[in-house]
């Protein structure tokens, strides 16, 4: 047994204790050598996946006694996307937001710890001790630079997340009281063999989790705190949430895809309330992105709107919906979390305008932040050639032979076409349609351009080795959608 | 026991519920405080309500599942250091506002 799996939880972990007591310069230095460090372990973790899915028994007890550790192809790429985004966010943080409070990285290493946690956990109330490790640090980096709307965006955000989390323990009671074990690869075991008395509570279990994810997921009627909260935080802290906001699409994929999901019945039910509710949310999201007033509301909007195709992808199921899920995830997190990048460095240079939609005094001075987001846009628009196209196309043919797919089909291509009208829009606004007024001097430290140009280049690069990338994909989705089948026989 | 035991817990998510959905910050972090109180209950439940029973396994003599209990304990000390982390913000959002209103000033109706 390695103990690779685990490395991704503790880099970040010792980097915020070690970064704690040291002053901001020491702080940058160690929390970028941190995710440095992150993304080499992230990218050993993928190519070790992808020969075969590694499971880690914390203290060497044996599952399902102990917990695991669980890093296969998903959760290597969900951790490798992570990693990188959170590299893009360290470095424009490091440029000058942290000095806007106190323990920036510190509290930044903690939430990467929580994330990488809830993407390697293999046990359901590991996975809530995860979701509140990386809730805590957010709330905390969401009060990063204070304010007062910030402090009622927090209030509310964190209500919402304690009652998900009551909702959530609800269900672990629920399902340890019917199943008597939380790991999930033995949950999906014992339904097969579970009786008809406990199959009511499993479905009640079922059903809450669907509405804990989808509240982190921030799926309709679940978004409306995703708006104000994404809006109200920090530009590094937002660029992280959207990485956030797929942790919650994960543990749908996780849950009740591969674990609760091998029950028939219970794989109709969920498909039933989530295949409306993620259609639902991929119009309200291009609905939002089409009034957004801001280019950083516009960025929350499309994170809803990918949640939402994502989740369609998942509740369509079996190879193709999960192989389209992990094609798209990718992209669309690195882009949508450079936008966010992105919008901080074009309200640098507009002076009092700020990133709102607007005519006011030109970007001249900085064309290549004009050609970032051209890039950006294509990616978070699912235009040809970058990899956002290719995810559309495989979740739609995914979807050709489903009964749901004149539903999906009509939503996903009019939600697209609504994206890149509000793209075009904004981009129209802010970069061509200028006042005459003289050009603010921009705030060089909020210039985002390396970091954003960093994630575009992994955009880039993922479109040029596509081939590989959804031969990596397909494999894992054949061994989740596999493994499903196995445990229902 | 069994019908104690799932009143207490009915009753304390009645109490949580109807907290949470007051206007003023403190009655909701007072309301989440009584559902952590429910689900910790529940969760102690989850594991079968057993009386008299030691938690350790001990060939044949009946014990109570201590997994629950573990649960329970981690639970208690998530939503205690969540409630006190609320709590404090809370207080900072009335500072500011000069204002306890869930939503930072009240509107008028």
């Amino acid at each position: 047994m390695s103990h690779w799996p685990i490395a991704p939880i503790l880099v970040p972990f010792f980097a915020a204790l070690l970064a704690l007591p040291l002053n901001l310069r020491g702080q940058r230095i160690v929390s970028l050598a941190a995710t440095v460090l992150l993304a080499l372990v992230a990218a050993l973790l993928l190519a070790r996946a992808h020969g075969g899915a590694e499971v880690y028994e914390l203290g060497n007890w044996p599952a399902p006694f102990g917990i695991v550790l669980v890093a296969d192809r998903l959760a290597a790429l969900m951790v490798a996307v992570g990693a990188l985004v959170a590299l893009a966010c360290v470095w424009h943080a490091a440029r000058g937001w942290d000095e806007r409070g106190r323990d920036f990285h510190a509290l930044f290493q903690f939430q990467l710890a929580g994330i990488n946690g809830a993407f390697l956990t293999g046990d359901l109330f590991n996975l809530f001790v995860f979701f509140e490790l990386l809730l805590i640090a957010s709330y905390c980096l969401l009060q990063h630079g204070g304010g007062g709307t910030r402090r009622i965006a927090g209030v509310h955000y964190v209500v919402l997340n304690l009652v998900g989390s009551v909702l959530f323990l609800v269900a672990v009671a629920l399902i340890y009281g019917a199943l008597g074990t939380l790991n999930l690869a033995d949950i999906a075991q014992r339904l097969a063999h579970a009786g008809e008395a406990q199959m009511p509570a499993v479905h009640a279990a079922a059903l809450l989790l669907l509405v804990v994810f989808a509240l982190k997921a921030a799926v309709l009627p679940l978004f409306f705190w995703l708006p104000a909260t994404y809006g109200a935080a920090a530009p590094p802290v937002a660029a992280l949430f959207v990485a956030l906001s797929k942790v919650g699409v994960y543990a749908i994929l996780r849950v009740h895809g591969s674990a609760l999901g091998t029950d028939v019945a219970l794989a109709a039910t969920l498909t039933a309330w989530l295949m409306p509710a993620a259609l639902a949310t991929v119009l309200a999201g291009a609905l939002g992105a089409l009034v957004a007033a801001t280019l950083r509301e516009l960025a929350g909007y499309l994170a809803i709107g990918s949640s939402g195709l994502l989740l369609t992808a998942v509740a369509l199921g079996g190879a193709e919906g999960y192989l389209a899920a992990q094609f798209y995830l990718p992209g669309s997190v690195i882009a949508l979390a450079a936008l966010f990048l992105l919008a901080d460095g074009v309200a640098a240079c507009r002076g009092e305008a700020g990133d709102s939609i607007a005519r006011a005094s030109p970007v001249r001075a900085h064309v290549f932040v004009a050609w970032l987001f051209f890039v950006l846009a294509i990616a978070a628009a699912g235009l040809p050639p970058l990899t956002g196209f290719m995810g559309k196309a495989l979740l739609l043919k995914a979807a050709a032979v489903a009964p749901s797919a004149a539903w999906v089909f009509a939503i996903v291509l009019v939600g697209s076409l609504l994206t890149l009208i509000a793209l075009a829009r904004a981009g129209i606004a802010v970069f061509w349609h200028v006042s005459d007024a003289p050009a603010a001097a921009p705030q060089p430290w909020r210039l985002a351009h390396p970091p954003a140009a960093l994630l575009a280049g992994a955009l880039l690069v993922l479109a040029l080795f596509a081939g590989p990338v959804a031969d990596y994909a397909a494999r894992s989705a054949a061994a989740l959608a596999g493994g499903a089948e196995v445990a229902s026989r | 026991m069994e019908i104690l035991l799932a009143s207490a817990i009915g009753i304390l998510f009645a109490a949580g519920v109807y907290l949470v959905l007051r206007a003023r910050t403190f009655p909701v972090a007072l309301g989440l405080t009584f559902l952590s109180y429910g689900v910790n209950l529940m969760l102690f439940v989850a594991g079968g309500a057993r009386l008299e029973a030691p938690p350790i396994v001990a060939g044949a003599a009946p014990m109570t599942d201590p997994l629950p209990q573990a649960l329970v304990l981690t639970a208690i000390v998530i939503s205690f250091g969540m409630t006190a982390f609320l709590l404090a913000l809370a207080v900072r959002a009335h500072a500011d506002r000069g204002d306890d209103h869930v939503d930072g000033t009240e509107r008028a109706p």
